[in-house]
């Protein structure tokens, strides 16, 4: 068949092109030589010093730390939003609000962090830790509400109505039935929210102040100074841990819904 | 579509359940609207050599009509006087138009092979797109300094392919070339990803008929298979052309000094020169022009949810 070898093509050139920049970005990583281009052996010296580097490991303890905490707010917020976008059928400006979910998603960085940044200073919070941190929740909660939104809709909700038929309360009933089945969506709604947080360099740069500067911010100002293996050592770990992320969390999707399908199996088995 | 529980007598009765709706609603108000009223404000107010650099417009309530009255659209007149500006807005853009236009081209044959691969093999492809998307942006920007820089990758392997001499050094870093290249690597992942959802939906029926009727494959693409992913052209489109006109970061690292992206412009003016209403008219205007795009996007949003 000539098109499935036209597709295959396609999809090697198009995978290629995706890939082997960041391989080749992590190979390099791995080199003795300090000059990119010159492969000088294998050697683990640019972690060592990367380690060493008092700098950038403040910046990663501060990344880290705002993207577990805007992150778990965001992943709250955006919850709560999804369960408002596909319950709450009609309340007065539900579109301002869908438009306010759906708008930071393609908003340029530059617009949403100068005017976070012209509101905290307008308001005279100081710049800093906490601002970083709203400015975060506040983009990362409509990634996290779009993903939780496509989980809800194919939601099947007899279980939730024979709950509140039978007398459980609705909070109840949203923490028992709910939550434990659009689980695997608000996990993969707070990953998507901490790496969105632990890469974002733009807003960031707008809302942080002193003693708030993040991995991106000191990447980015080492990387205008020009390539070093340094950088690349680092960008290794962070592709290496989002990767680890990625898969840890794919597993255990497959193996919650496999549970859960054996569990409905054995629930239709008892019942006969 | 009527919700069933909200019309469940259990359900109907709780104020405690607009809470669910009132705390990110709220939230939203004053962390994403509000701060674009105050940027429309600010960008109405002169420079002042203070901190923050401008002076303050807004002085109460009452002061309505002394805030009407003190209105000051110099920013504007100085931003649609300078032709810098102009052609930064303008040649944004171009570039936006043409790097969607590569997506596209790019995206396109990528999401139909995707559609047509063998349904078990298909997850795992997703998940592949999908994964460089997880990467972090900055990283993948970086990536491509080491390659296309003079001195870097792609010189060396052209030159150790005899395509190149061995003086000679490809010339792409810091020229528009790489802002095309550093945009569609970036986004591909937005393009390809709507366009594979429009495109797997399709019903494979049609184009059997088609065939089955003596329709050539290329006629019943235009025909069938074009028109009915146009959602999905639409959806990708607009993710990427939205986000790519105010892009930063990637025509800073790649682009040289000539080229001219509007999201530079503004970081410029505000980190550079520290002219923060300037850098807030930048800011709406870019807005207004992104305006009609972000509707689209919605308007398609709302139809996929």
């Amino acid at each position: 068949m000539r098109s499935s070898r036209f597709d295959a093509t396609v999809l090697t050139l198009g995978f290629a092109f995706l890939y082997i920049p960041i391989i080749i970005l992590v190979v390099y990583s791995f080199n003795a030589s300090k000059l990119v281009t010159v492969w000088g052996g294998f050697s683990l010296q640019w972690y060592k010093t990367m380690w060493s580097n008092q700098g950038l490991m403040d910046a990663a303890w501060v990344t880290a730390r705002v993207g577990i905490i805007s992150a778990t707010i965001g992943t709250v917020l955006g919850t709560l939003a999804a369960l408002s976008l596909v319950r709450f059928v009609r309340f007065p400006g539900r579109t301002l609000f869908s438009g306010m979910i759906y708008a930071p998603l393609v908003m340029p960085e530059v617009i949403t962090g100068l005017s976070m940044l012209l509101l905290f200073v307008a308001v005279g919070i100081d710049r800093g830790f906490w601002t970083v941190i709203i400015a975060h929740t506040t983009f990362t909660m409509c990634y996290v509400a779009i993903v939780v939104q496509s989980r809800l809709l194919t939601f099947d909700r007899s279980l939730e109505e024979a709950a509140l038929d039978l007398g459980c309360p609705p909070v109840r009933t949203f923490f028992k039935i709910t939550l434990p089945l659009i689980f695997p969506a608000v996990i993969a709604g707070w990953m998507l929210a901490f790496t969105l947080s632990l890469d974002d360099l733009v807003i960031a740069s707008f809302t942080t102040g002193p003693g708030a500067t993040t991995l991106p911010i000191k990447i980015y100002s080492q990387v205008r100074l020009g390539v070093t293996p340094e950088i690349n050592a680092i960008c290794t770990i962070l592709i290496g841990l989002v990767t680890i992320g990625v898969i840890i969390a794919s597993i255990s999707t497959k193996r919650t819904e496999m549970r859960r399908i054996r569990d409905e199996h054995a629930a239709l088995r008892g019942t006969t | 579509m009527a919700s069933v529980s909200e019309t469940h007598p259990a359900n109907r009765s709780n104020p405690a359940r607009w809470l669910v709706v009132a705390v990110p609603y709220v939230w939203l108000l004053l962390f994403f609207a509000a701060p674009f009223l105050i940027i429309v404000k600010i960008s109405l107010s002169e420079t002042a050599i203070a901190l923050p650099p401008y002076t303050p417009l807004f002085k109460g309530f009452g002061a309505i009509g002394e805030f009407v009255s003190q209105l000051d659209f110099d920013n504007y007149l100085f931003l649609t006087g300078d032709p810098l500006y102009i052609e930064a807005y303008l040649s944004s853009l171009r570039i936006a138009v043409i790097s969607t236009f590569l997506l596209l081209l790019i995206g396109y044959p990528m999401a139909l092979a995707m559609a047509r691969a063998p349904t078990t093999l298909r997850p795992t492809l997703v998940m592949l797109v999908i994964l460089p998307f997880w990467t972090s942006f900055l990283i993948r920007v970086y990536a491509w300094i080491g390659i296309l820089k003079p001195d870097g990758l792609l010189t060396l392997l052209l030159q150790s392919l005899g395509l190149l001499g061995a003086d000679d050094q490809v010339q792409i870093f810091r020229t528009d070339y790489a802002v095309f290249i550093g945009i569609v690597y970036s986004y591909l992942p937005f393009m390809v990803l709507p366009l594979y959802s429009a495109l797997e939906k399709m019903d494979n029926t049609l184009l059997e008929a088609a065939s089955d009727l003596g329709c050539p494959p290329w006629k019943a693409f235009w025909k069938i298979t074009f028109p009915l992913s146009l959602p999905g052209v639409i959806a990708g489109s607009m993710i990427c052309f939205i986000p790519i006109t105010g892009e930063f970061v990637i025509p800073d690292l790649l682009g040289g000094a000539d080229t001219l992206m509007i999201g530079k412009t503004l970081w410029t003016e505000f980190f550079g020169n520290r002219d923060w209403p300037l850098a807030s008219a930048v800011a709406v205007i870019l807005l207004v022009m992104l305006v009609v795009p972000i509707v689209i996007f919605q308007n398609q949003q709302k139809k996929v949810a």
